[in-house]
């Protein structure tokens, strides 16, 4: 009986990011006539479908209790790194995609190595500061002025933010199957169990043989290689690379991320609950677009969502040491 | 008006799965210096706890001067008069000594500003009264640990406690700086301040003491004057069973050296240390705390960096240099700190017992989770791990089964070498046999089990052979058959005397 109680609690909890999105959703169907239809539908994936990319990094981050603010930046910086090379005639798709990963993996393995190896304290200071080092070098490199990809025989680079399926955006198919791809990772492979193990007690971890230091290294680098594929699938989206596009990128990922369950003490978290948080936040803009209202608006209720996210994630912390006193009794 | 000043009456305080406090009472007089003595996880600090206000007991009455109270919290304690010095220091180390004697109290003048000259003038002469005269405007970390307890003394006497308790107050301090402390403490007495004065030094508690309060289990024992009890009255009544019941202690046949550590060295911490473990036997580490002995294991297994020394085991040499190779090396390693070094309390019972070894389960790339779950079960079975399931998160079960988890992880790595750091701390008694039990297991099948305890009965009852520690070096080793393996041989090593 007692179990069954908890189960229930645990079901709602899990479920609690799912019922949001569909209440919200019935509530824009009232709202608008605008809200309930396949394109709009296959819009708001497809404009999910970035912040799915950097969340998904970012969800792996955050289960080693790190935080990785870099990511916008990094994001652009893989776009502009693509439209330099651009501008500068190569258009071969393999080398403009390798090249966008590499500057993404590099950004990552550098937040891991200020982390673990120069033992800075905390990933926030750190990757904040990687992150103006990453705008800036964006910003530098393509003079400030966005590059344009129309018509210079990428087009293979930018179908994957670009095309679609029957209406259905290859990207969030994409989406679909890294996040299938990561589910497995986090839950069937070692390095995914070891992730969350550093993030739930990283001396214990250490103790118990899992080279830490290895795997934080690996979450950085991963996260910034996410952000790039981010970067490739913004770039096929407004067909150019634009070094102020990242801004609100960052708040974005880390709101699907606590949204979905993650927690900034770390230990938890899971893909799904990601992708719930993300499709969230993409409606909530969508909707808010529909309304006709402005970015202003926009940014106060993302910043309200956000502050519910971490009381709600505070709320359930404090929940579960209760339920964790009640269950040792 | 009752004669005492401070009463605790039937307290009773239970914690998931230990009952800490057993409708205990305990009364002091103004003036008196009351002694309270138990062994380890006797109950003490949850007694300070619950006079203190940081705790409130579940059943049971506080009494101060003769009025009820109702500690909700610590603030209430010190307003009706209770002040306590604990054994880690509350002292705020930036600061200068005045704004630790008056943190939280600090004097205004009309208008809100500080009165630091004031503040300063009391400060500098509380600290006199209480025997040391210093420089009030001076940060706090800048003195010895003798004054910096002499200051959270003055910050009681700054509030006209009318009692302090002083937990374990001479732990860390030298011999000149404990006989100024006692000087301190009879200058209280006289100022008609009680003291309730927690160690686990009996020879303090002669010299200083008008009563002395006896604990066990959460229990009250005694309560007698000083001059009508001597050493052995007071160990008796401290440990009070016979050993034999609570250590089921069973001695097998000694097998081959398992692991032999030589001339181990950490700079200013290990001095060549060199010892031999044997299969089939307890290897018991004694010692002061602080004595070196969980060092000396954190540096065979690669948890510290050492300077010197070298490791076999089965009589081949092996390089440790982080905890992996020792895993590799069939040690395991349970933490003295079992919830922050030794488990990840978020997750399920089940993760943490494949920890340390996930590569033992893989089939490919992903997990053969039957042979998880497989495993995971025979552990729970065998280790009679009291949990719901497998998937249940290891912060929910009690101190005893968490344990039981953590020497799971290590029997899945298939280890032959365990290093139990303090295993029974913060466990009850009925856990601790269980405990006990599985180093016997683990004997029985021709490990090698070396225990560390501060625990002196638990030395006793189940080690083969002892290995006293002092200061980094290890001072002598005690086999179970000999006329030295007792309490009062150990402890004069531990203290630097020879044995003989």
């Amino acid at each position: 009986m007692k179990e069954n109680k908890t189960n229930v609690k645990d079901l709602i909890m899990k479920l609690g990011p799912l019922v949001a999105l569909f209440l919200l959703c019935i509530v824009l169907t009232i709202a608008t006539d605008k809200f309930l239809n396949y394109n709009n539908f296959m819009n708001i994936f497809k404009q999910a479908s970035i912040n799915c990319f950097i969340a998904s990094g970012m969800l792996v981050v955050l289960i080693t209790a790190g935080i990785d603010l870099s990511v916008g930046s990094t994001c652009v910086l893989a776009a502009c790194t693509m439209g330099v090379m651009v501008q500068r005639g190569i258009t071969n798709p393999v080398l403009l995609i390798v090249a966008a990963l590499a500057a993404g993996a590099v950004v990552g393995w550098l937040n891991g190595f200020l982390l673990t190896k120069l033992k800075l304290p905390h990933p926030f200071v750190s990757t904040m500061g990687t992150k103006n080092v990453i705008l800036g070098l964006a910003l530098f490199i393509t003079d400030a002025t966005p590059i344009g990809f129309q018509n210079k025989g990428v087009d293979a680079v930018l179908f994957l933010g670009a095309k679609t399926v029957g209406g259905f955006p290859i990207s969030f198919i994409a989406v679909i199957i890294v996040f299938i791809l990561f589910h497995f990772f986090l839950n069937k492979t070692q390095l995914g169990r070891q992730i969350y193990c550093v993030g739930g007690n990283a001396e214990a971890s250490r103790l118990s043989g899992i080279n830490s230091d290895r795997v934080l290294s690996f979450v950085y680098t991963l996260s910034g290689v996410m952000s790039a594929i981010a970067g490739i699938i913004l770039v096929g989206r407004v067909s150019s690379a634009n070094a102020n596009a990242g801004l609100t990128f960052d708040t974005d990922a880390i709101a699907a991320c606590i949204i979905g369950g993650a927690s900034f003490n770390g230990g938890k978290g899971t893909i799904w609950g990601t992708l719930i948080g993300a499709l969230l936040i993409a409606v909530i803009r969508n909707g808010l677009n529909l309304l006709g209202a402005q970015s202003d608006i926009q940014y106060v209720v993302i910043g309200l969502v956000i502050i519910a996210a971490v009381f709600i994630d505070v709320t359930r912390e404090t929940m579960e040491a209760k339920a964790r006193r009640m269950a040792a009794k | 008006m009752s004669e005492y000043i401070v009463e605790l009456k039937n307290a009773t305080k239970r914690f998931p799965g230990v009952v800490a406090l057993r409708n205990m009472s305990i009364s002091i007089k103004p003036g008196e210096v009351h002694g309270l003595i138990g062994e380890n996880g006797a109950g003490k600090s949850t007694l300070i706890k619950v006079l203190t206000g940081v705790h409130q007991a579940d059943e049971g009455e506080i009494w101060v001067d003769g009025k009820q109270m109702d500690f909700k919290n610590p603030i209430d304690a010190q307003e009706a008069g209770i002040a306590c010095v604990y054994q880690e220091l509350n002292i705020v180390k930036l600061l200068s000594v005045t704004d630790n004697v008056f943190m939280g109290r600090l004097i205004k003048k009309p208008g809100g500003v500080l009165d630091y000259s004031k503040m300063k003038k009391l400060a500098s002469e509380t600290m006199k009264s209480l025997g040391q005269e210093v420089d009030v405007n001076k940060e706090s970390g800048k003195f010895g640990m003798g004054v910096q307890q002499m200051i959270e003394i003055a910050r009681a006497v700054q509030v006209n406690a009318k009692m302090i308790i002083m937990d374990e107050p001479t732990s860390s301090l030298g011999e000149k700086e404990v006989e100024q402390l006692m000087e301190t403490v009879r200058k209280l007495k006289k100022q008609n301040v009680a003291i309730l004065f927690i160690s686990h030094k009996l020879e303090e508690l002669f010299e200083l003491c008008d009563r002395v309060t006896v604990m066990r289990d959460g229990e009250h024992i005694i309560t007698e004057e000083i001059s009508n009890m001597d050493n052995d009255k007071l160990i008796n009544a401290m440990v009070g069973r016979t050993l034999d019941n609570l250590f089921p202690k069973q001695v097998c046949p000694k097998g081959e050296v398992a692991l032999s550590v030589k001339n181990l060295e950490s700079a200013g911490v290990l001095h060549n240390v060199s010892f031999d473990a044997y299969r089939g036997q307890i290897l018991g580490f004694a010692g002061l705390v602080g004595a070196g002995r969980t060092e000396t294991f954190r540096a065979v297994f690669g948890a510290d960096p050492k300077d010197g020394g070298t490791v076999q085991i089965d009589g081949k040499a092996v390089v440790i240099k982080k905890p992996g190779d020792a895993i590799n090396s069939k040690i395991g390693f349970l933490t003295e700190d079992r919830k922050g070094q030794g488990l990840v309390l978020g997750q399920s019972v089940k993760n943490n017992l494949i920890m340390s070894s996930m590569k033992h389960f893989m089939s490919g790339i992903f997990f053969d989770d039957k042979k998880v779950a497989e495993s995971c079960s025979s552990r729970i079975d065998e280790l009679r791990i009291k949990t719901p399931d497998m998937e249940t998160p290891v912060g929910q079960l009690s101190g005893g089964n968490q344990q039981k988890v953590v020497i799971g992880k290590w029997v899945n790595t298939d280890a032959e070498i365990y290093i139990f750091d303090e295993p029974t701390r913060g466990i009850d008694v009925g856990a601790k046999i269980e405990v006990y039990n599985v180093m016997n297991q683990l004997v029985k099948a021709g490990k090698c089990v070396i225990m560390i305890s501060s625990e002196l009965p638990e030395i006793l009852g189940m080690s083969d052979t002892v290995i006293v520690m002092r200061e980094g070096r290890i001072m002598g080793e005690i086999g179970r058959d000999t006329e030295y393996f007792n309490q009062e041989s150990i402890m004069k090593a531990a203290w630097g005397g020879k044995l003989a």
